[in-house]
């Protein structure tokens, strides 16, 4: 029994020399292998330190939306246990001591109608402006024309604001606003608020004009990407020049327009100087629109109103809680938008087969 | 006439067939001719629309802006207020500070960002989850930036300073420059990519002097649209760098920017400060596209030079 | 492309040139330069701009940079010591000081809080108002211009049958602070259902940021009706109204009616010391027969050991201390030329004696009479 028990504890033994054996044999010929590569072939490592910095600088975005989350995150973690699910459907807003009260449903309200008008109104202009500069005008119009489109891009939206609040509003308010209002004021309650001018309605439409160069520019640059032979078949076959455009051009540019409009949204949705100069700084449940001449209020303006302003804690994690609100927003319309557009190139590519 | 042939039902039913086709044909093709008409007079209408409006915003920014500029207003601090003296030296200083501190710190991490995507990297879960969350990054509202540069640098470092304003500009920034590096890149032929490994050259320097240098107009193009962007945001800015009436003094401490500035100026009630106002928005708009033209002519002056195909 | 060229070379030289007359005009600052950051109040701005010019003048060692970002935020950033000094136009609230323990209230100048109107054909001062009227005006109650309440007050006026629009602010202020606080007083209905605050849930109305932003609204569309300062007020041309005071006369505000405020004010010559709380410092109804009602003082605000507020030297603190000392001093002068109302020599001893308390670590700043 005993010497069983010996030999198989000396197989065993011998056994794990075995292994160590080979395994230090395999770290040797590794070692060598390293060494010899690491100095033959210096410029391997060149390439992993370049590699290492790329891979950085994009985990570096990850970072930058990690803290975003955090910090949006732990500042509303206040006003969520405070009000629990009713800060989106509660609609009022009472900073008060002692009678703190907040809920954001107006303002997600108005956010988004005003940004429905932005894209209502700012995409099928640009559509049509992008038709114009890629199918119809000749090369000496559309080249300046889209130049000085592109350059308007990079106006900043608070200009936009100050014309709005100096100018466009009197236009709106005398040609659009005061004729809706005495013609139906009285039998209809839509149009029923004395116009000011300042509501979410001008709102919707300079935050329109606003995203107008960006997506008519990008619109531009994806029809004109579609091959021309697309376009001369369509012509020979007889087609008009919308016919062209709905047959051979927007099947190609679907996806790229989608994405321009998806952008001008975003652009809408989250500017902010613009909309609090014009929109009429409703607060609480009066900031919901009862008319198309209501003053309202957005989730941005809110907070750009009140942030500076804002000492009591809950106050702070309110306006916070408003910031993780659009957070929400932004990314369902990025899933939303991702989604559409690989159905889109599905179906597209569906069809080019 | 088609009509009275085609009331001729003597004829076999292929015949009526034939001229009933050419008779829709005929009655569609002015409907179509209607909706073709249609649509261009409505693509004109918007572009005319698109001129007017967009002109008013420039006309007003250039007539009222006028007004207030002079080499006092460019160079001077704010006088006091309601005086009308002064002018607005600080907000500009400001701003190519903190702008150009922005950029140093967004262009290479979002360009680098971008090689990584389209060079290395595939779909797996984190380049994907790269691309995703810069797309959110982008669209995300610039106010919530800034809430978050407040909390995390003026709070903790216990005064509004120009990094607090860099870094939240930056963050604006670098998912722009990320995403159009990484569509540009990935335009560039695959020929000269494995030209180059044939060769034996390392791909670090692939990438940085081949497919970068042929890729570098629609690069710096990103860059541009970034710090136009940038340049114009004053919401983040409201929020860190405070504002002020000095000349720059340290990177700690407070400074003035032009959007902020004229945020500032159309809130007071004087008419002299609404033209400063002005003046300040037709500076900034001169500033960026100031930029914007020389980087372009930066990024072109080669072409000239070398007279190759660059790409 | 050559006119491509052309332009960018225009642009960036356009470009340089700006950079490099900005550089060369720039102050050099020497090693003794001192910067104080101050920030809070739109109400006393002016003044303190004017002051900021004024006092380099006397002492070009010492910048002062105060922005304008409102009483909330003045006591924000004065509470979380990201700047050297704050102002408000409320005093601190019970849980403000105890989120800022060792707060001194130092008041600097007085105001009041005039209503403007924008009724066609009706100039200014010639509308008389009560608090309860006004207070149903903002909460929606009175809706119309020609109602029989307001028509009462002003029996020989004809007024429209127009809605009113009645215009607030729409940032957090020290003036919707005082303005609030008056209607509280004045409408049991409004203390219950809004209350005063820097910031409330306003009924009815548009919201416009800053007095400037009211005083446009109020400008540019007829029918409205706001609360702007007086200065503000007396800048822009705009018309306001007479209000009923304590004593039963219709005053409007001004210069000399917000001094009467103070000077009958009962508590004007018994304020609480410095680092004591001021919740109970109110102007608003004060006695007398040519006061306005709705007056106001505005603080500074500082923590009484300086040292407290990390980014302030032992230099830095005496720079702040003298430059208040002479704001409430030689300053005042320059109070009524923008609308400001100086402060009375009762209320300047009061200050002293709280700059007298200022310490850092210890060591008393305060070298003034």
């Amino acid at each position: 029994m005993l010497l069983i028990g010996n030999c198989k504890i000396i197989i065993a033994v011998l056994y794990d020399c075995r292994g160590v054996l080979l395994f230090s044999q395999n770290l040797a010929n590794n070692v060598n292998k390293k060494l010899s590569s690491f100095f033959l072939q210096g410029k391997r490592r060149g390439d992993k330190i370049f590699y290492i910095v790329t891979i950085g600088a994009a985990a570096y975005t990850l970072l930058m939306l990690a803290l975003i989350v955090y910090t949006v995150g732990d500042g509303s973690q206040k006003i969520f246990s405070f009000e629990g699910i009713k800060f989106f459907t509660g609609t009022n807003w009472n900073s008060v001591e002692g009678r703190e009260s907040f809920g954001a449903l107006p303002y997600i309200i108005g956010t988004l109608i005003s940004a429905g008008i932005a894209v209502a109104i700012g995409v099928p202009i640009s559509l049509g402006i992008a038709i114009f500069l890629s199918e119809m005008a000749s090369s000496k119009i559309s080249t300046p024309l889209s130049f000085v489109i592109e350059l308007l891009a990079a106006v900043p939206s608070i200009i936009y604001g100050l014309w709005a609040l100096f100018v466009f509003r009197f236009w709106i308010l005398n040609l659009i606003e005061m004729p809706l209002y005495n013609a139906f004021g009285q039998s209809i309650p839509f149009f029923g608020v004395t116009p000011f001018g300042l509501d979410w309605f001008t709102a919707g439409i300079v935050l329109g004009i606003m995203i107008i160069p960006i997506v008519s520019s990008i619109c531009r640059e994806v029809m004109r990407a579609v091959p021309n032979t697309q376009r001369e078949a369509a012509y020979s076959l007889g087609a008009t020049r919308w016919e062209t455009v709905r047959i051979a051009i927007f099947p190609y540019a679907k996806s790229g327009i989608l994405g321009a409009a998806m952008l001008g949204l975003g652009r809408a949705i989250g500017e902010t100087m613009l909309v609090t100069l014009i929109i009429g700084n409703a607060i609480g449940a009066a900031a919901i629109p009862t008319s198309l001449f209501s003053p309202s209020q957005t989730l941005s303006s809110l907070i750009a109103n009140e942030f500076n302003e804002a000492s009591s804690d809950l106050h702070l994690s309110a306006l916070i809680g408003l910031g993780a609100v659009l957070l929400i927003i932004t990314m369902v319309i990025n899933i939303a938008a991702r989604l559409l557009v690989s159905r889109m190139v599905k179906v597209s590519a569906g069809v080019k087969e | 006439m088609l009509r009275s042939r085609g009331e001729n039902l003597q004829e076999g039913p292929r015949t009526n067939y034939k001229e009933r086709l050419q008779d829709i044909m005929l009655r569609r093709s002015s409907r179509r001719r209607l909706v073709d008409k249609v649509v261009s007079i409505s693509a004109i209408f918007s572009v005319i629309l698109a001129v007017i409006l967009l002109g008013s915003i420039l006309i007003e920014v250039v007539i009222n802006g006028a007004r207030a500029l002079s080499i006092n207003f460019l160079t001077q601090p704010p006088g006091a207020i309601g005086s009308g003296l002064g002018g607005i030296g600080p907000a500009i200083e400001g701003t190519l500070i903190v702008v150009g501190l922005a950029s140093a710190i967004g262009a290479p991490v979002g360009v680098l960002a971008g090689i990584y995507l389209s060079e290395f990297a595939g779909n797996g879960i984190f380049p994907s989850s790269v691309r995703f969350f810069s797309d959110v990054l982008v669209g995300l509202p610039s106010i919530v930036i800034g809430i978050v540069a407040y909390l995390s640098l003026v709070l903790t470092l216990g005064s509004f300073s120009v990094w607090a304003g860099a870094l939240a500009l930056s963050i604006i920034m670098i998912p722009i420059v990320v995403r159009v590096t990484e569509e540009t890149l990935k335009v560039v032929p695959n020929s000269m990519k494995e030209a180059g490994h044939s060769l034996g050259i390392p791909k670090r320097t692939i990438i940085l002097h081949i497919v970068l240098k042929s890729a570098k107009s629609g690069v710096i193009t990103g860059i541009i649209l970034a710090i136009s962007r940038i340049a114009g945001e004053t919401a983040p800015l409201i929020m860190t760098i405070l504002g002020t009436d000095l000349f720059f003094t340290s990177l700690t401490g407070p400074v003035d920017a032009l959007p902020l500035r004229i945020w500032r100026l159309v809130s007071q009630p004087y008419q002299y400060a609404h033209d400063f106002g002005w003046g300040a928005a037709l500076i900034l708009i001169l500033m960026v596209l100031g930029m914007s033209l020389g980087l372009r002519l930066l990024a072109h002056r080669r072409r000239f030079k070398i007279g190759t195909i660059a790409a | 492309m050559r006119n491509q060229r052309l332009l960018g070379l225009i642009a960036v030289g356009l470009l340089s040139t700006m950079i490099i007359s900005v550089s060369a005009s720039q102050k050099s600052f020497a090693q003794s330069q001192v910067t104080l950051n101050g920030a809070g109040a739109t109400f006393p701005f002016p003044l303190i701009d004017t002051w900021r010019v004024a006092y380099q003048k006397v002492h070009p060692s010492v910048n002062i940079n105060y922005q304008s970002i409102g009483s909330g935020g003045g006591v924000k950033q004065f509470t979380a010591k990201t700047v050297d000094f704050g102002a408000s136009d409320a005093p601190l609230t019970a849980t403000e000081r105890k989120a800022a323990p060792g707060a001194v209230q130092i008041p600097e100048t007085i105001g009041s809080v005039a209503i403007a109107y924008n009724v066609p054909g009706i100039p200014t001062k010639t509308l008389k108002f009560t608090g309860p009227v006004l207070a149903d005006i903002f909460m929606g109650k009175i809706t119309k211009w020609n109602d029989p309440q307001i028509q009462a007050l002003n029996p020989g006026t004809s007024l429209p049958a127009a809605n009113i629009v009645a215009v607030h602010r729409s940032d957090g202020s020290g003036t919707t602070f005082v303005w609030t606080a008056y209607l509280s007083k004045a409408s049991p209905s409004w203390n219950q259902t809004i209350g005063a605050s820097k910031s409330v849930p306003w009924p009815t109305g548009i919201g416009a940021p800053g007095n400037e932003g009211v005083a446009n609204a109020i400008n540019g569309s007829p029918n409205t009706i706001g609360y702007v300062e007086l200065n503000y007020a007396l800048t822009t041309g705009i018309p306001y109204a007479l209000i009923k005071n304590a004593a039963g006369n219709f005053i409007a505000p001004s210069l000399n009616s917000t001094q009467a405020a103070v000077t009958n004010s009962p508590i004007a010559n018994s304020l609480p010391a410095g680092d004591q709380t001021w919740t109970k410092v109110s102007l608003l109804n004060s006695p007398g027969s040519n006061t306005y009602p709705i007056a106001t003082f505005t603080y500074l605000l500082l923590y009484k050991d300086l040292s407290t507020n990390p980014r302030l030297d032992q230099t830095k603190a005496k720079a702040l201390v003298d430059f208040i000392s002479w704001a409430i001093t030689d300053g005042q002068k320059l109070a009524a030329n923008l609308g400001y109302v100086p402060l009375p020599a009762a209320v300047v001893k009061h200050d002293q004696d709280t700059l007298k308390s200022l310490t850092f670590k210890g060591t008393p700043l305060f070298t003034g009479p």
